[in-house]
């Protein structure tokens, strides 16, 4: 110690002194980073936005343009970003099946891979709203079921019902049901507001709040059947019909053979 | 001592202080007529009796307040939120009382059922013409319990305070607000204040527990007693005419039957809601005025008056500085008004159509009435298009139909089917009538094939037994009747364009296919 002591007023101890504090840095930053998240190598990314861009010419540029751009039939991609693509891509409404009202559920046509290198490609364009990490969506820890109740109902029962059940818009479109949506897709839909939704931003509903919405989803989603078959969550149009068909019509059945004993 | 000296004793003691022997002779040996369709109107009466019971249950613990509340209760996923009492306390009842939701759901599905079998008791008693003289003024009652009977229901429905019964309550103050001039104060009176206020639930509370049951219970008794009194009518047939009454007596028969069948409704209703969930008001969240599901939808009873309102074109006009908004008005107010109304004054309606003011205790078979059974068909296509256009978000969900276009379907169809399934019926009816013909001259087709000498292939027809002709021969056939325009000295009479209306709706009521009469059978045994 003493041997080094001795140089500590050296000229070139200071600037030796800052290059070992960078080369610190530089080494735990990079080893940190390593381990925490997927972080890419910008060779390794580029490779993947090719890969994204020759998926996207061959199975999206005929209605978004060959650059995103968008054409007469579908909107401009650029700027919508990853979160958008990993939603519609990933709930197999993207590819649509046919030019209908609605994009609809469906499985999907491209794997996870796949998807991630679209969404790679498209985010390249222009900056967007990015996939939630895996980290912030654990809505078990962070959500609050009662709260994410009262956002529900304030914010999408009139079009998802107040169950998630889903519900009628106009001219044929309609708001699909949540159940069995992945919590990852319910979050992206709330942040990019895909077909006739609206994008419910950060402000309006705060990520903390996001994910109390989808933990009462899936309580909903969860929740056994508490007073029988639930008759599909929609409300008395179905409970009118049951007692009809069925509350009536036994009871009728009943009477016939009431009647017909007497003979 | 036998049992039977011991009763016997009983029955004297009661006997020689109220003389209660005689009137009880008399009336337990009272004949009531036996079909399936007169039980109809029973579903409703023991229906209306689990009704009292379960609701008796219920209001041990509901809290008829609008008192803001947070939520305390064993439900997690409404912790800590801010509701009503009358919320809060159905909750309660639905998790926390013993067999509090099986009570519930009782309730409400027997509200479900009394209503349905009010409606088919109706449609019994139209399309048989059983409210003809001198049951007019049951018939009145009859359609008085149904007018009570929705808005009990719907009381029933808006007292929870959740979600769902909220957003109807705000329909109502709107169809309230609707009434020109006056609607905005009673919607005030009735709110106390705007809407919601905190007066709201506990008045309804009050109507839907002692007020309307009351009026119940008063109309039902006296329903029942004029039933009793003129006594039951009854299907044609031999050996049954308009001066008797053809069946079994009350006591022992219909005590058991009636007694047993009680049970049944009973047990029907209780599966229903052991089985099937209705109403879970906890899914619902409690009433905000800022928040609405999709598919709102009032019990079915409702259904065709909110797919009324949901078919109007939004018209309004503004005169006076009052705004009246024809496209509640209109749906919500005047149409039902017209159709109640006219509904009560139907059996008046027919006889002066008719002529026939004579009393009628043998039904008739729908289709040797077939303009009143088209008429019946043509009220009941107008409901059911305008109860599907009720649901008409959830069968577009469920069917992959656009909103629009079943609201545009039902508009036109509201229009456009009534008037065509009145034809058809009418049609069908006279074909019927034919068929009855054909069967009484040439008798039932056996299906057997005989070949004559000569080659040719005829179906043997076998004739009907002579009951089962008098069931098809014994209905009368009226003439139109006469009304001519002029009298007899070439004046022209007074009231001669009404004449002339009745006329012609005569002569559209007496069209019949002739049935056979007594003295064609003569001639065909002859052959």
């Amino acid at each position: 110690m003493k041997r080094l002591s001795r140089y500590r007023r050296h000229k070139a101890a200071a600037p030796l002194l800052l290059l070992l504090a960078l080369l610190a840095i530089g080494a735990t930053y990079s080893v940190a980073s390593a381990a925490t998240s997927s972080e890419m190598a910008a060779a390794d990314r580029s490779v993947l936005i090719e890969e994204g861009r020759q998926i996207f010419l061959k199975g999206c540029s005929s209605c978004h343009g060959l650059n995103a751009e968008g054409g007469q039939i579908a909107p401009s991609l650029i700027g919508v970003g990853a979160a958008s693509v990993d939603f519609q891509v990933g709930t197999g409404r993207m590819p649509m099946a046919d030019m209908s009202t609605q994009a609809m559920r469906k499985e999907p046509v491209y794997d996870a891979a796949e998807t991630a290198a679209v969404a790679a490609y498209v985010a390249s364009l222009a900056p967007g709203p990015e996939i939630p990490a895996e980290s912030s969506l654990n809505y078990e820890r962070d959500g609050n079921t009662a709260e994410g109740g009262e956002l529900f109902r304030n914010n999408c029962a009139m079009c998802h019902n107040f169950a998630g059940q889903g519900g009628a818009l106009t001219q044929g479109k309609y708001a699909p049901t949540l159940m069995g949506v992945e919590p990852k897709h319910i979050y992206e839909a709330m942040v990019t507001g895909p077909q006739s939704m609206p994008v419910f931003s950060d402000k309006t509903i705060t990520p903390a709040e996001k994910l109390s919405i989808i933990k009462w989803i899936k309580a909903a989603e969860n929740e056994p059947n508490l007073g029988g078959a639930s008759l599909g969550r929609v409300g008395p149009v179905t409970e009118g019909l049951l007692g009809w068909v069925l509350g009536l019509g036994m009871l009728i059945g009943v009477a016939v053979w009431l009647a017909m004993k007497a003979k | 001592m036998t049992v039977e000296t011991q009763l016997g004793n009983v029955a004297n003691y009661v006997d020689e202080r109220t003389g209660a022997a005689a009137w009880m002779k008399k009336n337990l040996q009272k004949v009531f007529p036996d079909h399936w369709s007169f039980l109809l109107g029973e579903v409703a009466l023991y229906s209306f009796v689990i009704l009292l019971l379960s609701g008796t249950f219920l209001t041990f613990w509901f809290d008829p307040s609008q008192r803001e509340v947070i939520y305390e209760g064993s439900y997690e996923p409404l912790e800590g939120i801010k509701m009503s009492a009358a919320y809060a306390s159905t909750l309660h009842i639905s998790f926390e009382v013993r067999g509090g939701l099986l009570m519930r759901q009782i309730h409400h599905w027997a509200a479900l059922i009394f209503m349905a079998a009010i409606v088919a008791h109706l449609m019994r008693v139209f399309f048989t013409g059983a409210f003809r003289k001198p049951r007019e003024g049951n018939w009145i009652i009859g359609i008085g319990l149904l007018t009570l009977g929705i808005v009990e229901g719907f009381l029933g429905y808006s007292l929870p305070d959740d979600l769902l019964s909220g957003t109807g309550i705000r329909i109502a103050e709107a169809i309230i607000q609707a009434l020109p001039v006056v609607g905005s104060y009673l919607a005030y009176f009735a709110f106390g204040g705007a809407f919601p206020g905190e007066a709201f639930i506990p008045r309804i509370y009050i109507v839907h527990v002692l007020l309307l049951p009351g009026a119940f219970l008063a109309l039902i008794t006296a329903h029942l007693m004029m039933v009793w009194y003129q006594k039951h009518t009854q299907y044609p047939g031999p050996g049954r005419t308009e001066k008797n009454v053809v069946g079994y007596p009350l006591m022992p028969t219909y005590m058991a039957k009636a007694g047993g069948f009680f049970f049944i409704v009973f047990g029907v209703t209780a599966f229903l809601a052991a089985v099937a969930s209705i109403n879970p008001i906890w899914l619902y969240g409690p009433y905000t005025p800022g928040q609405i599901s999709a598919g709102s939808q009032p019990d079915w009873y409702m259904g065709w008056l909110d797919g009324l309102v949901r078919m109007a074109p939004p018209i309004e006009t503004h005169a006076f500085g009052h705004t009246i908004s024809w496209n509640i008005l209109i749906p919500g107010l005047i149409i039902p008004g017209i159709l109640f109304t006219g509904m009560a004054l139907y059996p008046f309606i027919e006889s002066w159509i008719t002529g026939d003011k004579r009393e009628h205790h043998l039904l008739d078979r729908p289709r040797n009435a077939p303009n009143r059974t088209a008429l019946g068909v043509m009220s009941l296509t107008f409901v059911m298009v305008t109860l599907i256009n009720g649901g008409n978000d959830i069968i577009a969900t469920h069917f992959d139909l656009s909103i629009n276009q079943i609201m545009w379907g039902t508009r036109f169809g509201v229009l456009i089917l009534p008037p065509l399934a009145f034809i058809i019926t009418k049609r069908l009816c006279l074909s019927l009538q034919r068929a009855d013909r054909e069967l009484v001259l040439h008798g039932r087709e056996t299906g057997t094939l005989l070949r004559l000498p000569h080659g040719e292939f005829v179906e043997v027809h076998e004739p009907i037994s002579p009951e089962k002709a008098y069931l098809l021969t014994s209905h009368e056939q009226a003439p139109p009747l006469e009304l001519p325009a002029v009298d007899g000295r070439g004046v022209k009479r007074a009231g001669a364009l009404r004449n002339k209306l009745r006329a012609r709706m005569s002569i559209a009521n007496a069209e019949q296919i002739t049935k056979v009469s007594a003295d064609d059978l003569k001639e065909i045994e002859h052959h």
